[in-house]
């Protein structure tokens, strides 16, 4: 299938799990980097910021500049540093939450 | 609590190959990387690649395959994605892995934290789509990920190796908006000689250009006013070349203008740094083997200043031999000449960096930005912000924090902080040295109360 997506997988592997971004249901490469699975997904943005609610996706891919926080079980956390796991409840922080917990 | 000899921090280059050589003298190491796997940022997931990621990613990719195989050692233990946020008393080192924080004790610690991509603050950085260059870079390496429709923004070396491996990897960029300068190759040539002794380099270079060139990619060069358009993502880059107004449609924009140390670690615990104007970055004070002011704390790899991964990898050697050393499992006479090879070497593979320093310079606009544009991606605090505290008597990035929040958002400053030092430094006047940077202090990455609590148990387990 031909995609108009910004990003795209070169090698297809592994086999794929269910996951809910935002209630969406989703199906991503079990164990491939989250941030990396909701781009190819075409999921963007990731979140809005506290101070104006402009949208962010990832930027450093590296863990350092936290603006692929994700809601995950009620904390918010980098997308870039976790992996792919069955039934994850993935939604945008919380707005006015605190953005670094 | 956990007590080890050495307690290594960042698996790439530098601290793996410090971590061999410790083990090899009869060192107890501990590595402790926040990644999944072994490699750091050169040579991320370089275990796990594929036949066909290997041929995108090239020949000095896979060579890190032999510094991970090195892991392999009775003496070494490696805990993946074990993130440190606080260093106490030079030897105890705090972390979290899965969701556990533990605490370790070690008799020297080696921060081999390695770099950062250079922030590279212009309009519309912060929109969705836009990425460091390396971030699209670990998508391809880890993920296999490419970015379509994209165009590369910046300079220096790496920004061409990425384009090769898009060009690889059948999603070639768009373009590449360069924005060196002819007068910046002119200043760049009065340190050609000395690069000619790492020559290897400069072939490299001219090589990639060949490749870009016969895949037919557009190198806009000297371009200035850089700015990225887009509403609720890039759509656009706009820029000006001689007279010409350019605007080039595009789903990612990917940016880059060198990498500079990341310094969080070392600031954390108060090590003096100086401003080097060549690389025009903060570096940490350290001696030839790569010791601190603290004096079992050492530092080794772009962490100590940019030099690359070979040079990352030499210096970890060093270190490590230094530590073997200090713990009387090497004499001086062993240790003087086993580091002599090393210390020539190292001179070698740091000779063509004053030329690439000087034809890559960072981007100016992005050094000087205008006053509308983000500076702190976390707190949305513009240049024009910074330079209206400054206004107000503020002198150092410090100060800036109560005025309106820079730093203080959740990446503690790393893409904000070089940013705010020379905004200020050029506003008020004063130097680098004299305006400083961020007191960064613990912890260097946000820690749960779940986390510590876990931690009480672990460490009165012993
Ligand atoms: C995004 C990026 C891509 C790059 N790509 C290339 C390339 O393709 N080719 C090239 O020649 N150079 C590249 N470089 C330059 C690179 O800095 C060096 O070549 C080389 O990787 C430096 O090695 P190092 O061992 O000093 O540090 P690194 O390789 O950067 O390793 C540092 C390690 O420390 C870990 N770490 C940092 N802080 C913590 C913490 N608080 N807790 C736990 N772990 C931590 C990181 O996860 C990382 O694995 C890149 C740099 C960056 C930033
Ligand atoms: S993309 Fe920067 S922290 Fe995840």
């Amino acid at each position: 299938m031909k995609t108009a997506l910004p990003f795209r997988e070169i090698d297809p592997v592994g086999n794929k799990v269910s996951i809910t971004f935002g209630g969406i249901d989703l199906m991503l490469p079990l164990g491939e980097n989250l941030a990396g699975a909701l781009l190819v997904a075409g999921v963007m943005p990731f979140r809005n910021t506290p101070v104006s609610g402009a949208p962010r996706g990832p930027f450093c891919m590296m863990g350092a500049c936290y603006d692929c926080l994700v809601q995950i079980d009620g904390m918010n956390v980098q997308a870039c540093m976790l992996q792919v796991s069955e039934g994850m409840e993935i939604t945008m922080p919380v707005v006015g939450g605190t953005a670094d917990a | 609590m956990r007590k080890v000899d050495l307690i290594v921090i960042g698996a790439g280059p530098a601290g793996m190959s410090a971590a061999r050589r410790a083990a090899q003298q009869g060192l107890d190491v501990l590595i402790l990387d926040e990644q999944p796997a072994a490699g750091g940022q050169i040579y991320r997931n370089v275990g796990q690649a594929n036949a066909k990621r290997s041929e995108i990613l090239g020949k000095d990719f896979i060579h890190g395959q032999t510094l991970t195989k090195g892991l392999d050692h009775a003496n070494i233990r490696h805990l993946k994605g074990a993130v440190v946020w606080q260093i106490e008393e030079g030897t105890r080192v705090s972390y979290t892995q899965n969701g556990i924080g533990a605490i370790v004790e070690g008799q020297r610690i080696l921060l081999a934290t390695g770099a950062l991509e250079r922030p590279m603050p212009v309009p519309g950085w912060t929109l969705p789509g836009v990425m460091t260059a390396g971030a699209a870079q670990i998508l391809l390496k880890q993920s296999g990920i490419a970015c379509q429709n994209a165009v590369l923004v910046g300079s220096g070396p790496l920004l061409y190796l990425i384009a090769t491996q898009m060009v690889r990897a059948g999603v070639p960029p768009l373009a590449i908006v360069e924005t060196q300068t002819k007068a910046d190759l002119a200043k760049s040539m009065r340190h050609l000689v000395g690069a000619l002794r790492g020559w290897s380099y400069l072939l490299k270079g001219l090589h990639m250009l060949w490749e870009l060139r016969r895949a037919g990619i557009v190198r806009h060069v000297a371009a200035t006013d850089v700015a990225i358009e887009g509403d609720q993502r890039a759509q656009a880059v706009v820029f000006i070349t001689g007279k010409t107004a350019h605007r080039i449609e595009c789903d990612t924009v990917l940016m880059h203008h060198g990498v500079v140390p990341n310094t969080q670690a070392a600031r954390s615990i108060d090590i003096p740094h100086q401003w080097d104007a060549a690389q025009s970055c903060f570096v940490p004070d350290c001696d030839a083997a790569g010791r601190t002011a603290v004096s079992t704390v050492f530092i080794a790899g772009d962490g100590a200043g940019i030099g690359g991964a070979k040079a990352a990898a030499l210096m970890g050697e060093i270190a490590a031999l230094e530590i073997a050393h200090d713990l009387e499992r090497l004499t001086k006479t062993d240790r003087d000449a086993a580091t002599q090879d090393l210390h020539k070497l190292l001179a070698t593979e740091r000779s063509a960096r004053p030329f690439i320093d000087a034809a890559y310079p960072p981007y100016a606009g992005a050094i000087a930005p205008a006053d509308e544009t983000i500076i702190c991606r976390c707190e949305e605090v513009t240049a024009g912000d910074i330079r209206r505290f400054a206004g107000l008597g503020c002198l150092g990035p410090n100060q800036t924090k109560a005025f309106g929040r820079p730093g203080m958002g959740p990446c503690q400053g790393r893409y904000c902080g070089l940013s705010v030092s020379q905004i200020l430094s050029a506003t008020n006047d004063m130097s680098l040295d004299d305006t400083g940077y961020y007191r960064i202090r613990p912890p260097l990455k946000p820690v749960t109360l779940g986390e510590l609590a876990s931690m009480d148990v672990s460490a009165s387990e012993g």
